[in-house]
């Protein structure tokens, strides 16, 4: 009886039901509270690119400490094409480079944040892309030159510890600041992440990879150059208005 | 079988169960199982005890759901159910966890999925929860848990202590000062060949002081 294939098909879908049921609870459940931590963290990123929030460890009231440097620091967000132009009704917060990376440039919708503290006024990007095992992100806050890098955070799905996470620590971030992403000419060329020694000598527009975690550091590579490369028209624009 | 019915739930029996697990059937230092993730989450203490502490949660009810269910399941497809209950639990704490300790998730990122690979759950569910009731099938997996655990969390304590001066990420080697004297933090306990080590440490220190565990006297 307990062998007969009747008992096990009844019995492997009584099973898969109520696990499916289950599970299904427990998430809708705890959707919301989901939620509200990746909405915290993609704010905190935000913040931390332009080196603000950056006692959120001590804070008491982790969410209200975040809006708070949220309110404080991030004065405008809007969305942009390819050609430069503002469009109008959409939520830059609410913009999923992931998926917008999936379009072609024509299509797709390119958010900005702007910051501002008493000195700067600071534009940040985020960027989406490719590593070893899975998704790359991260975002690269502008000064208002729309070239120098101000600072860079990253961070990964899965990469493998010690190599290529390495990616996520100030250690590699670091080497962002103050890089360039137009030559001399006005040529846009990205920030390469390089292998130096091998005739490639560091410079403004490159920056040490890990070693060990080469697949990751072109995946960083990549997707600067392709997420930031949809900006340019826009960088572009922006220059000419102020000079 | 029926004799263990009139156990009470504490006899001596039962707590051998939760106990030898600790020691002298310990999974990790004895048994060599759950390596992988003993080498990959142990830099910190803080992801160590969640996961130490999510590992005696699945296996504690895993144990209990695969012994409740054990006169049903069908010969030929238990694995599959074994496997289908420790998911489920897994997702179950990945989902608590997303939810409640976002930071500590996003650390142990993959590590959390793969408990349900981890061998010694499947282990204990197909050698012991099969064939026994839910109280000591509940106790085993806690004891088996726990002797997981406890290793993990030894081995973090080092890593972190001796690797990046912290203690649960409070720098506990700069309250003491001890860098003015020249001390330096020995950055290759942060790398998985010196987890492997420190896990060779305690297997070498539990044999010396446990004579059982010596072959070939």
């Amino acid at each position: 009886m307990k062998d007969s294939n009747t008992y096990i098909f009844i019995y492997a879908s009584a099973m898969v039901i109520i696990v499916a049921a289950v599970l299904s609870a427990v998430a809708t459940i705890l959707k919301p509270y989901q939620d509200l931590n990746i909405e915290m963290a993609r704010k905190l990123d935000i913040l931390r690119s332009i080196e603000k929030a950056e006692m959120v460890a001590a804070a008491e009231n982790r969410v209200a400490y975040i809006d708070e440097e949220w309110e404080r620091y991030i004065v405008d967000s809007y969305v942009i094409n390819h050609l430069g132009e503002i469009q109008e009704n959409i939520d830059a917060f609410e913009v999923r480079v992931r998926e917008e990376n999936r379009k072609p440039v024509e299509e797709r919708n390119l958010p900005i944040f702007v910051g501002r503290d008493e000195e700067n006024e600071y534009f940040i990007i985020p960027v989406y892309g490719r590593g070893l095992w899975g998704p790359v992100f991260g975002y690269v806050a502008l000064e208002n030159d729309y070239n120098t890098i101000f600072g860079v955070i990253f961070d990964h799905e899965g990469e493998t510890p010690g190599l290529g996470a390495e990616i996520s620590m100030p250690a590699f971030e670091n080497q962002f600041k103050g890089k360039r992403l137009f030559d001399e000419d006005g040529e846009f060329v990205s920030i390469r992440v390089v292998k130096p020694g091998g005739g490639v000598p560091l410079n403004e527009h490159r920056v040490d990879g890990v070693s060990g975690g080469t697949i990751t550091g072109n995946g960083v590579d990549a997707m600067l150059r392709d997420t930031l490369g949809a900006y340019v028209e826009y960088f572009r624009k922006q220059k000419n208005q102020e000079s | 079988m029926s004799k263990s019915e009139r156990d009470p739930l504490f006899s001596g029996k039962n707590m051998k169960l939760l106990s030898t697990p600790l020691n002298d059937e310990n999974p990790i230092t004895v048994q060599v199982l759950g390596i992988c993730s003993a080498l990959a989450v142990t830099t910190m203490l803080e992801p160590a005890v969640v996961l130490a502490v999510a590992v005696v949660a699945v296996m504690g009810i895993a144990n209990v759901i695969i012994s409740l269910l054990r006169n049903t399941i069908p010969n030929r497809i238990r694995i599959i159910v074994q496997l289908v209950v420790i998911a489920s639990l897994v997702i179950l704490v990945d989902q608590v966890l997303k939810a409640f300790l976002y930071d500590v998730s996003r650390q142990l990122s993959v590590f959390v999925g793969l408990i349900i690979t981890n061998c010694i759950i499947m282990g204990r569910l197909e050698a012991f929860a099969l064939s026994n009731k839910p109280w000591p099938a509940f106790l085993d997996g806690l004891g088996n848990a726990a002797g997981y655990g406890w290793i993990l969390i030894v081995v973090a304590f080092f890593r972190e202590f001796l690797g990046s001066g912290n203690l649960w990420g409070y720098p506990v080697m700069e309250t003491l000062g001890v860098y003015n004297f020249g001390y330096q933090d020995n950055g290759f306990m942060i790398l998985p060949p010196m987890a492997l080590i420190t896990v060779g440490v305690i297997i070498w220190v539990q044999r010396t002081r446990n004579r059982k565990l010596i072959e070939n006297q």
